[in-house]
């Protein structure tokens, strides 16, 4: 019964007590949420338009990262080396069309799968090669310093970093919906031969879409760096995007953005208010547990198109 | 356009050859379709007639062989490349968009002639609107050609098989073809559906002056809207002339009902 009574009634108690220190947690929330979203952004993109799931978006965040801190540390500013990093993904992005898609073109999902593997090994070895693979200090020029508002601590990279993101993804959503490009997109994700027969290359919508990712991650890999250094675990934040995308379902763009959200701000609440009736790390595994509970009840996700076959 | 190129056929297939493994799903096949013309390619299961459409869309290239449209070599080019010199086609089990409207997916059928500065696009902004708006007129007049006005912005893939074919025809008319490749656009339908596709058919061909190449099961169609036949049989091609010539084709005639050989 006490226990009961701890973990159903004393958390809200707890809630209600301290509202200022509740948005805080909230707004903690939601900056690591925004950054969910932002990979499964990734994955998403490249999913709907090739139908490959990407294994290495963890590792474009750490390498976009890495080539920023790299190109900064030669001396670069950070405007230009911005810039510059841009280039490198979107380099990366013709590459990987001409070098790893287009030699295997029309073979099984599970194959291009694991050539994306093999990316993420490349990425990852590669970025480590030429940057070097010890933990760097990422500094934009954005302080990390808190300001009060209404007796609301908030942490000025962090705001700005939600700002950034939520402006990125708003581009992103008009983008696809208002432009030639973005329609030519959804065409591709929803028929490849009825594509190309009304004139769309997909070999240029492949190197958009993952040139989008590329940036998409180097928005990523600029938020988290600048908040908690450039090191190998960067492309670990991909493992967190797996659960967001079963929330949110692997073709929606609206989902990624919802179930990044959702996840980000549950698992800060569970940490907080319900992390100490179970000695805590609840941060660690809720986003899978609730992923669990999604493929059980709701397969598709919250966005996702319900796939129904015919027997 | 030069003059040689408005006197040669639209379509010159020569002796186009496609092996897949083994088999030669494509012996030798030669035809040609003059401008304004309605082409039948007919012929029993696996003859290659798919295989031929194919081969003129870009999406096989044959081993052998040369395709020449509107005078110009164009053998071997991908099925954008194809769809940018103005041959539109839809497929045998209809290739819609099928989580986009009707209305999208007679919009995207315009995606190679509108400009594009994506920036203007995203603002929804000055010449952008302009051009969204001049294609969207366009796109309902061919809406109104086909009598799909009610079902403009109903999902595609949630509508009944005729009317799919019935958009997936809007969505190739509405990039302006000079040449225009039905692959069986009468299957599976009823006897009305049937008779309305064969007005749309005939339509198209006159109003907009389209080229037609069609595959077709139905001979009874065939030989009522068709100028012109041509068929396949076991990858090669077994005759080639007007519908009553070929009804009368004694090769024709054993392809279609079979022949005891007596070798």
């Amino acid at each position: 019964m006490i226990d009961l009574l701890a973990a159903l009634v004393a958390p809200f108690r707890e809630i209600a007590g301290a509202p200022t220190f509740f948005v805080e947690v909230l707004l903690g929330g939601i900056f690591a949420g925004l950054l969910y979203s932002l990979v499964a952004l990734g994955f998403v993109l490249i999913f709907k338009a090739s139908g490959v799931f990407n294994f290495a978006q963890g590792v474009m965040v750490l390498f976009a990262a890495l080539t920023l801190v790299g190109l900064m540390e030669r001396g670069a500013p950070v405007m230009l080396a911005l810039v510059l990093t841009m280039a490198v993904m979107v380099a990366l992005a013709f590459a990987i069309e001409k070098l790893v898609l287009r030699p295997l073109v029309n073979q099984e999902y599970i194959i291009l799968f694991m050539a994306t593997i093999g990316l993420n090994f490349f990425l990852e070895g590669f970025g480590e090669m030429v940057w070097g693979a010890n933990v760097k200090r990422l500094d934009v020029g954005i302080p990390d310093r808190s300001f009060m508002l209404k007796g609301v601590q908030i942490n000025q990279l962090e705001l700005t970093a939600a700002i950034t993101a939520a402006v990125l993804v708003t581009v992103l959503a008009v983008f696809f919906q208002r432009t030639r490009i973005g329609r030519a997109l959804r065409a591709v994700a929803d028929d490849h031969e009825a594509a190309l027969s009304i004139g769309i290359p997909l070999k240029t919508i492949w190197v958009v879409v993952w040139s989008v990712s590329g940036l998409v991650a180097l928005v990523a890999g600029v938020m988290w760096g600048a908040k908690s250094g450039v090191q190998f675990s960067l492309s670990l934040i991909a493992l967190k995007a797996l659960p967001v995308l079963i929330l949110g379902g692997f073709t929606s763009v609206p989902g990624a953005i919802a179930g990044g959200l959702i996840i980000g701000v549950g698992e800060k609440v569970a940490e907080v208010y319900w992390g100490p009736l179970v000695g805590g790390a609840i941060e660690n595994w809720f986003a899978y547990v609730l992923a669990l509970g999604f493929l059980l009840i709701r397969p598709q996700g919250l966005f996702g198109e319900k796939i129904i076959e015919r027997v | 356009m030069t003059a040689t190129a408005g006197s040669a056929p639209l379509l010159q297939v020569d002796d186009i050859s496609v092996r897949f493994g083994a088999l030669l799903a494509l012996n030798r096949v030669s035809l040609s379709v003059p401008r304004g013309e309605i082409a039948a390619i007919i012929g029993p299961n696996g003859a290659g007639k798919t295989t031929l459409l194919n081969c003129i869309s870009g999406f096989y290239q044959p081993s052998e062989g040369r395709i020449a449209f509107a005078g110009r070599d164009r053998t071997r080019l991908s099925p954008p490349d194809v769809a940018a010199l103005g041959i539109a086609r839809t497929f045998q089990n209809v290739a819609l968009f099928r989580g986009m409207s009707v209305l999208d997916n007679i919009m995207t059928g315009r995606i190679l002639k509108m400009r594009g500065n994506f920036l203007l696009d995203a603002l929804w902004w000055g010449p952008a609107r302009r051009q969204e708006l001049a294609h969207r007129a366009f796109v309902e007049r061919i809406i109104d050609f086909l009598e799909i006005q009610a079902i403009r912005k109903s999902p595609a893939g949630l509508l009944p098989y005729g009317l799919q074919k019935r958009v997936e025809l809007a969505r190739a008319l509405a990039a302006e073809p000079q040449l225009l490749l039905l692959d069986e656009p009468m299957a599976g339908m009823n006897v009305e559906e049937k008779e309305d596709m064969c007005r749309f058919i005939l339509d198209v061909n006159s109003e907009f002056g389209t080229t037609i190449a069609l595959i077709e099961h139905d001979m009874g169609v065939v030989m009522d809207i068709c100028d012109h036949v041509v068929v396949l049989d076991y990858g090669r091609k077994i005759a080639d002339g007007t519908p009553e010539h070929v009804r009368k084709d004694q090769a024709v005639l054993d392809a279609y009902l079979g022949v005891a050989h007596h070798d």
